[in-house]
C-alpha cells in the first residue's frame, strides 16, 4: 500500500481541519469574496503552514481576479499545484554509494529517532543489505535498550556500550565493527536534543568528527527527524541542527496522526533539505519514501 | 530567528506615535502583527482570532497614557489578554483525602510522558513531602517500562510493573499495591497513543475508569503546532482531563501551543518542563509564559531562581559591600559564583527579556566563564582584596598563570572599575533602601501597569566581560517596548522596574551587574 492510499485510509476517520474546513466554506455556494479569502487563509494557519498560508491567498486572490478560480474545486487545485511547486523533487530511495555507507540520525527529544531509525534499518535489511545500528544514545535511560529490542525483531545487528558511555566512542566501534565485518550500511542513533543547547549541538558534532577520522567522508548522510505534530519551531529545529552537523536529509515521523508538518514547506524554501522518508505509523513497516503529491494531498485531503 | 512582537509592532506603531488615544483605525495594523506574532508561535488560529477581539474592544477609545508610548500600552494589554486566556494562575493538583492520591499522565507519543512522570514524583517527594509510586503502564513502547524503572531508581522511588498484564490491570494493582505499601500518591505512565486510534483512546479511558484518577494530566510538547487544538479536544473528550502539563520549554518554541490547550480544554496549566534533568520541572505562571509568546522575556522566574539558589545572607553580604563601597575583585569573584549557580548561562539569559531568541547567537558557553574565572584565581588573595596593585609585572604573572594574555586581565580589571564606579554612583543616588521580596517580585512583574519593561540601563552590557559585540541585542529589540534604549547590563535588567525605584536588593542586582554566568556542570551526560 502506497503512502496515499494508506493516508487516506486512514483519513477516513481523520479529515484534516483545513481541509474539512474548505468543505465548510463552500457550503451553501457562497461566493468567493474576500470575507472568504479571509477564512480560507486562516485555515491554512491550521496545516501549520505558517506565514505561507498568507502568500497562498495572495495568490488565490490574483487568480480570482483573472477569473481562473472560481468554486472549492479550484481552489483545491490551485492550492495543490501552489505548495506542489514549492517541494523538491524528491531523492527516491536511499542507495548506499559507499561500503559501508554511515547515516547519522539526530533530531529533538520525542521527535520520533529511534523508531525511525528501527524503520530504516527494517526497510534496508528486508531490501538486502546488511545493516548495523549504532546505539549512540547512551544518556535517556533505556535508550538502548529500546533501540536493541527494535534491532533484535528486525534481526539487525547492534553495537552498544553501556549507559553514559561517551555516544562518539560508540560511533567509533561501530563504524569500526562496520568495516571489520563488511556491512553495507551503518546507521547511528543520537540522543534527542533541543538545538538551543549549544554543547549537546556541539557533542553531535564530535561524533560528526570521529565518524569522520574513522572513515573518510562519514557520516555520509546526516537525517534529521521532526515530529509532524510540531509547529514553526520545526524551522528553528532545522536550522540550527543544520547549522551543527549540515543536515542532508529529513525525516518526517507521527505523520499519522491529524497533523501534517506543514513547516516542511518553509524548511524546503529556506535550507533546501530535501524529504527523504515518511513515518505513518507504529508498525516497523510503517515508513514510506518521502512523495510530494501524497504530502500534498494528505495536506489538502479532498 | 522568529521575529518577536516587539519588533513587529515597531513599524505598526510608529503611526501611533503622538496620538491622543487609541483608535479602531491607528490600532489595525497592530491587530495584524499581534495576530502573525500569535499564528508565529503556534497559537492556535482560532484562538488568535479571540485574543486579538478581546484585545481590540479593551483598547479601543482608551486614552494614551502621559508619558507611554501607545505601543507599550498596546502591548502591555495584548500581555494582559493573554495572561487572561491562560491564567488562573494558582491552578493545584488535587491530592486525594484517603490516600493514595491517584494521578494519570496521557499524551501523544514523544511528549514526554515518562520524562515528566520521574520529574513530577520528585518534585511532589520533595516539595510535598509525598510518598510516590510509579506505575510502568506503557507496554507498548520497547524498553518504555525500563526507562521509568531506571528513572525511579535514579530517584530512588519505587516503581511497579506486571508483565504480561493489560495496561489497565497493570494500573488497578499498582494503585492497590501504593495503599499496600503505605504509598500516598500513585502516578500512572501511560503509553503515548494518537487521539485518533479509537481503540488507544478506550484503552487509556479505561484505566481511568479503573483506577478513578484524582488529576488526569495532559503531557504536551511546547513545540507543538496547531494540531495541539484537536488532540487535547480528543483527549479531554475521553478523559476529563483536569491539568496540563507542556513539556520541552527549554528549547526556543514560544509555546504558543500553551494558550490553545488552555482554551480547548479550559484545563489549566500545571507544570513546565524546563530542562533534561529530573528537577528541571517548574509551576506554570501565565505572565511569565505570556512574555514567552510575546518574546518579552522571563525576568520574574530569574528573580525566583536567584532566591532559591542564593542565601539571603550572603546576599546581604554582597549588597553591604557594594554600598560601603568596600567592593573587591575577591567580592566580584564570589558574585561571579553566585550568578553561577543561578544554572547554565544560556538559561539565565533566555530568562531576559528580549534575550529569548538571542540566546543561541550569543556564544556565552561556560568556557568562557571558566576562563574568566581561571584570571581571578590565579591571582593572590592580596591581590584580590587589593586591585590597586595589579601593576604591569603582576598582571603578566596573573595571565600567564591563566593561560590567557594580559588584555584579558586589562578588561576584567576595566569592567570590575565599571562596577565599583556604578555602586558609587548608585550610593549617592540613595539607593540603599532596600525592598523585600514581595515589592521586587511586584517590581518585576514583568510590565508594570504602565508597560515599562526597559532597564534603566546600568551600562554593563552583556558585552563587555564577554568580549565583544556578539552579544549586544539587535536594535529596536526592547526599544518598542521599553522605550529606553535596549537592555543595559544583567544588573540592570534584573532591576527591573523604573530608575525611581530600583531594588536595592542586593542579590540580584549585584550578581547582574557583572553577568557572571553559568554553572559548574557543564556537561549533562
Amino acid at each position: 500500500m502506497g503512502l496515499i492510499e494508506r493516508i487516506k485510509t486512514r483519513l477516513v476517520r481523520t479529515r484534516t481541519a483545513l481541509s474539512d474546513g474548505i468543505t465548510g466554506l463552500f457550503r451553501g455556494g457562497r461566493a468567493m469574496d474576500d470575507a472568504l479569502l479571509g477564512e480560507l487563509e486562516a485555515l491554512l494557519y491550521s496545516a501549520d503552514l505558517g506565514p505561507l498560508a498568507l502568500e497562498l491567498i495572495e495568490d488565490l486572490k490574483r487568480r480570482h481576479t483573472r477569473g481562473e478560480v472560481r468554486g472549492e474545486d479550484d481552489v483545491r487545485a490551485s492550492l495543490k499545484s501552489s505548495l506542489l511547486e514549492r517541494l523538491h523533487v524528491p531523492l527516491g530511495e536511499y542507495a548506499p554509494t559507499t561500503k559501508p555507507a554511515v547515516i547519522l540520525v539526530v533530531g529533538v527529544n520525542g521527535s520520533g529517532k529511534t523508531t525511525s531509525i528501527a524503520k530504516l534499518a527494517h526497510r534496508f535489511a528486508t531490501r538486502g543489505h546488511t545493516v548495523l545500528v549504532g546505539a549512540c544514545d547512551t544518556y535517556r535511560a533505556a535508550a538502548v535498550d529500546q533501540l536493541a529490542i527494535w534491532a533484535e525483531r528486525s534481526a539487525v545487528q547492534i553495537v552498544r556500550k553501556e549507559e553514559g558511555a561517551d555516544p562518539a566512542a560508540v560511533a567509533f566501534e561501530a563504524l569500526e565493527a562496520a568495516d571489520v565485518l563488511a556491512y553495507e550500511l551503518v546507521i547511528l542513533d543520537t540522543a534527542g536534543r533541543l538545538h538551543v543547547h549549544k554543547q549537546l549541538m556541539d557533542e553531535l558534532k564530535k561524533i560528526q568528527r570521529v565518524c569522520a577520522k574513522r572513515m573518510e567522508g562519514a557520516p555520509h548522510e546526516v537525517w534529521l527527524v521532526l515530529d509532524a505534530t510540531n509547529g514553526q519551531n520545526a524551522v528553528q529545529q532545522a536550522r540550527m541542527f543544520t547549522e551543527a552537523v549540515k543536515v542532508s536529509g529529513l525525516i518526517v515521523a507521527k505523520l499519522d496522526g491529524t497533523a501534517r508538518a506543514g513547516a516542511i514547506f518553509r524548511i524546503q524554501r529556506e535550507l533546501a533539505i530535501p524529504v527523504r522518508y515518511v513515518g505513518t505509523g507504529e508498525g516497523k513497516e510503517d515508513f514510506e519514501l518521502f512523495e510530494p503529491a501524497a504530502f500534498v494531498d494528505a495536506i489538502l485531503a479532498g | 530567528m522568529f521575529e518577536t512582537l516587539s519588533e513587529r509592532l515597531g513599524s505598526a506603531f510608529a503611526a501611533l506615535r503622538g496620538k491622543r488615544e487609541l483608535s479602531e483605525q491607528n490600532i489595525e495594523e497592530g491587530l495584524q502583527a499581534v495576530r502573525a506574532a500569535l499564528l508565529e508561535a503556534d497559537v492556535h488560529f482560532q484562538v488568535a482570532r479571540d485574543l486579538v477581539e478581546r484585545v481590540r474592544t479593551s483598547v479601543v477609545g482608551q486614552q494614551a497614557l502621559k508619558g507611554v508610548d501607545p505601543s507599550q500600552q498596546f502591548v502591555h494589554a495584548v500581555h494582559r489578554a493573554l495572561v487572561e486566556f491562560m491564567g488562573p494562575e494558582d491552578a493545584r493538583l488535587v491530592f486525594a483525602k484517603t490516600p493514595p492520591t491517584v494521578i494519570l499522565l496521557a499524551g501523544l507519543q514523544g511528549s514526554g510522558k515518562t520524562t515528566t512522570c520521574a520529574k513530577l514524583a520528585k518534585l511532589l517527594r520533595d516539595k510535598h513531602q509525598k510518598r510516590p509510586l510509579l506505575v510502568a503502564a506503557d507496554i507498548k513502547r520497547p524498553a518504555a517500562v525500563e526507562q521509568l524503572r531506571v528513572l525511579g531508581t535514579r530517584l530512588g522511588i519505587p516503581v511497579f510493573h506486571r508483565p504480561g498484564l493489560a495496561p489497565a490491570e497493570v494500573c488497578a494493582q499498582g494503585v492497590r499495591e501504593a495503599a499496600a505499601l503505605g504509598r500516598d500518591l500513585v502516578l500512572l505512565d501511560t503509553a503515548g497513543r494518537l487521539h485518533i486510534d479509537e481503540e488507544l483512546m478506550q484503552e487509556v479511558a479505561e484505566i481511568a475508569a479503573r483506577t478513578s484518577p484524582h488529576d488526569t494530566l495532559l503531557v504536551c510538547d511546547a513545540m507543538t503546532g496547531q494540531d495541539a487544538v484537536r488532540s487535547a479536544q480528543a483527549f479531554h473528550a475521553h478523559l476529563k482531563l483536569s491539568g496540563l502539563i507542556l513539556t520541552k520549554l527549554d528549547g526556543d518554541a514560544r509555546g504558543g501551543a500553551a494558550v490553545s490547550l488552555k482554551a480547548v480544554t479550559g484545563a489549566p496549566i500545571l507544570f513546565i518542563g524546563t530542562g533534561e534533568k529530573l528537577e528541571d520541572l517548574a509551576p506554570f505562571h501565565p505572565e511569565r509564559m505570556a512574555g514567552r509568546i510575546l518574546g518579552l522575556g522571563d525576568v520574574v522566574g530569574l528573580v525566583e531562581q536567584a532566591q532559591e539558589q542564593i542565601s539571603e545572607t550572603e546576599a546581604q553580604a554582597a549588597y553591604e559591600k557594594m554600598v560601603l563601597g568596600s567592593f573587591t575583585l575577591e567580592d566580584m569573584l564570589a558574585q561571579i559564583r553566585m550568578f553561577r549557580r543561578l544554572g547554565p548561562m544560556k538559561k539565565v539569559l533566555g530568562m531576559l527579556p528580549g534575550m529569548g531568541g538571542l540566546v543561541d547567537q550569543i556564544d556565552v558557553d561556560d568556557k568562557k566563564m571558566n576562563r574568566l574565572e581561571a584570571l581571578f584565581t590565579s591571582m593572590t588573595p592580596f591581590e584580590r582584596l587589593h586591585p590597586d596593585c595589579l601593576e604591569m609585572g603582576r598582571r603578566r604573572r596573573v595571565a600567564r598563570g591563566a593561560g590567557q594574555d594580559v588584555a584579558a586581565i586589562n578588561e576584567l580589571l576595566k569592567s570590575y572599575k565599571g562596577m565599583k564606579q556604578m555602586m558609587k554612583e548608585m550610593n549617592k543616588l540613595g539607593l540603599g533602601a532596600r525592598f523585600g521580596l514581595k515589592e521586587k517580585r511586584e517590581a518585576l512583574k514583568g510590565l508594570s501597569p504602565d508597560g515599562d519593561l526597559a532597564a534603566p540601563g546600568g551600562g554593563f552590557g552583556l558585552e563587555s566581560l564577554l568580549g565583544g559585540g556578539s552579544a549586544s541585542p539587535p536594535e529596536g529589540g526592547l526599544a518598542g517596548l521599553g522605550g529606553r534604549g535596549g537592555m543595559g547590563g544583567l544588573g540592570g535588567m534584573l532591576g527591573g522596574g523604573r530608575p525611581s525605584r530600583p531594588m536595592g536588593s542586593s542579590a540580584t542586582r549585584q550578581s547582574g551587574s557583572k553577568r557572571k554566568k553559568d554553572k559548574r556542570k557543564k556537561k549533562r551526560r
